[in-house]
């Protein structure tokens, strides 16, 4: 039996069907990305699966057990980094992962986690001193601070710069490391890339596609070969397929035989003894897959 | 069965915790603790040496207002206090975060409660401190009985109705108004800040209404040489927790964890709170 199962759930807020037969399990010690833009459903249905709420209808499991009717024995084993919760101002750093820890059957040491998430030089410094990215810290310190079997992260590093995205994903990583189930919620495509084993994509509360990154960029398997067209060249000396985009001295090609149609093209320029300026070989991105499945492009 | 630390203890701990975020916020040590201590040095300065009647008798102004005001404080201590805090902290997360972990509800509250307490323990003997010290209080051994009852009815009263209220303040921007709102004018007709002296009907109804001035009353009755016996007010105290059992029912069915509003007052409140 997997961590997590969730068949046919669906969740309604009035007429709004927010989450429609959504279906998926995640395996122990696996790493499960929802994707998805605001409102995709991502968030309510990591909701109902934390138990903070309930569902229209459909099966849920998380550890054997239903969150809708699950109590402390199912909260002592999940850790959830919720979105834009705020911690007690006036308490320290280790002050409050010692209240927060106090209330689990076994959490782990509060030093160890300080250390963990790098906020050792902000042990005592109080909470409402810190900045937007040490909060961050602090949210995975508390969600990690129970030794959870299960954890929820959503949406880790919106609002994030890249370096502390960046950073935030080595972090997540390691707690990965160690054989915890994740279950990750985000709108970032790379992010999932980075982090999850597989990947759920979520358009307007409907799993459309599921798989790993590379699954995912294998469902549009076209590759995308650009470069700089030498100047007093035309197009046609280098014998480009019929499909290439050339605009001004820009070209594109998107291709499923990238090697065949790379040698045909670098040979004529070599063959001519030209140079190809900013050759590129693009493989496929998640966003190209969710850009097909019928997303709308991210910010 | 898993192993959780006994409720006690994680009682200790909570109550240890709320007290020290308590304690370090500069505004509700100010309003809680300070206010109330001002306005004792304050009434004294004006009207310190008078004397103030009332159905027993004539008795001095220090002993009215020492008491009063103690009251006022425990009540600042609980229900203000409450009303207050409620509200940013169920809009912030706070408490969704706590009900995210395996801590049993009833052992948070009771640890927020339990500290709400002691902050009030704190400000009535700060108050009955500065009376003995520059106020010539005298305060009668026999009656310290009915000190301690009535001021631990009251407390648990007041912060039951603090909750209870809580629950029905719309978000954290509203929740400081929402508790002067209800308190300070209810103070000016609960024989607080000065002693009602043939008020209009109205007013004395209002007053005998609310449980404030029965409490007021009671403590007072505790440090009012012209009451006669052990100073327990048992008529008082019965309606003070009869208010108090209300505040419980009310809560229960008010109190949420899940903030009401979406983020916007949660980032505005947090923006103006810095």
């Amino acid at each position: 039996m997997s961590t997590v199962e969730v068949h046919g759930l669906v969740k309604d807020y009035g007429d709004h069907r927010a989450v429609d037969s959504v279906s998926f399990t995640i395996a122990a010690g696996e790493v499960y990305g929802l994707l998805g833009h605001n409102g995709a459903g991502k968030s309510t249905t990591v909701e109902i699966l934390e138990g903070h709420r309930h569902r229209t209808a459909g099966d849920v499991q998380v550890l054997g057990m239903d969150p809708a009717n699950a109590g402390r024995e199912f909260r002592d084993r999940i850790g959830i980094v919720l979105q834009s919760s705020a911690v007690e101002r006036e308490l320290t750093v280790s002050e409050s992962l010692d209240v927060y820890g106090s209330c689990y059957s076994a959490p782990r040491p509060v030093a160890e986690v300080i250390e963990m998430v790098g906020l050792t030089e902000k042990a005592d410094a109080r909470i409402g001193s810190l900045s937007g990215g040490q909060r961050r810290r602090l949210d995975l310190a508390l969600g990690i601070i129970g030794d959870p079997e299960v954890l929820f992260l959503d949406e880790p590093t919106t609002g994030f710069d890249p370096v502390a995205r960046r950073q935030s994903w080595e972090l997540v990583e390691r707690l990965c490391a160690d054989g915890m189930t994740v279950l990750l919620t985000t709108h970032y495509l790379d992010e999932a890339e980075h982090l999850a084993d597989r990947v759920g994509v979520l358009v307007g509360g409907r799993l459309v596609t599921e798989g790993t990154p590379a699954e995912l960029m294998a469902m549009s398997p076209l590759t995308t070969i650009s470069f700089t067209l030498p100047t007093a060249i035309n197009a046609a000396t280098l014998h480009l397929p019929s499909n290439a985009v050339v605009d001004g001295a820009s070209v594109q090609i998107e291709t499923e035989r990238p090697t065949q149609v790379l040698a045909d093209v670098t040979g004529a320029a070599a063959a001519l003894g030209l140079e190809l300026d900013s050759l590129t070989v693009r493989r496929p991105s998640l966003e190209d897959v969710f850009l097909a499945l019928g997303g709308e492009a991210t910010p | 069965m898993t192993q959780f630390p006994s409720s006690a203890r994680l009682w200790l701990i909570q109550t240890r915790y709320q007290f020290f975020t308590f304690t370090r916020s500069k505004v509700g040590m100010f309003f809680t603790l300070g206010l109330p201590t001002v306005m004792l040095l304050l009434f004294n300065a004006l009207f310190g040496g008078g004397t103030v009647d009332t159905p027993g008798g004539s008795w001095s102004v220090q002993q009215f207002y020492t008491g009063g005001l103690a009251a006022f404080t425990a009540v600042s201590a609980t229900y203000t206090n409450l009303v207050n805090v409620v509200p940013i902290r169920r809009d912030e997360g706070i408490l969704k975060r706590w009900r995210s972990t395996p801590v049993p509800l009833g052992v948070y509250l009771g640890g927020w409660i339990t500290s709400a307490l002691l902050v009030a323990v704190c400000g009535v003997l700060l108050q009955l401190t500065i009376g003995l010290v520059f106020y010539d209080l005298t305060i009668d051994l026999a009656k310290v009985p009915a000190m301690i009852v009535t001021f631990a009815v009251g407390v648990t009263a007041f912060a039951m109705l603090g909750l209870a209220f809580a629950g029905v303040v719309p978000d954290a921007d509203s929740a400081p108004a929402a508790a002067n709102a209800t308190i300070l004018p209810l103070a000016f007709v609960s024989d607080v800040f000065i002693p009602l002296d043939n008020p209009p009907r109205w007013l004395e109804v209002i007053g005998d209404v609310f449980p404030l001035k029965p409490f007021v009353n009671a403590f007072q009755d505790t440090l009012n040489p012209t009451v006669t016996g052990s100073g327990f007010n048992a008529t008082a105290l019965i309606y003070v927790a009869l208010w108090g059992v209300f505040g419980v029912i009310v809560a229960r069915r008010t109190f949420t964890w899940e903030p009401s509003t979406g983020g916007r007052s949660r980032s505005r409140r947090r923006r103006r709170s810095r």
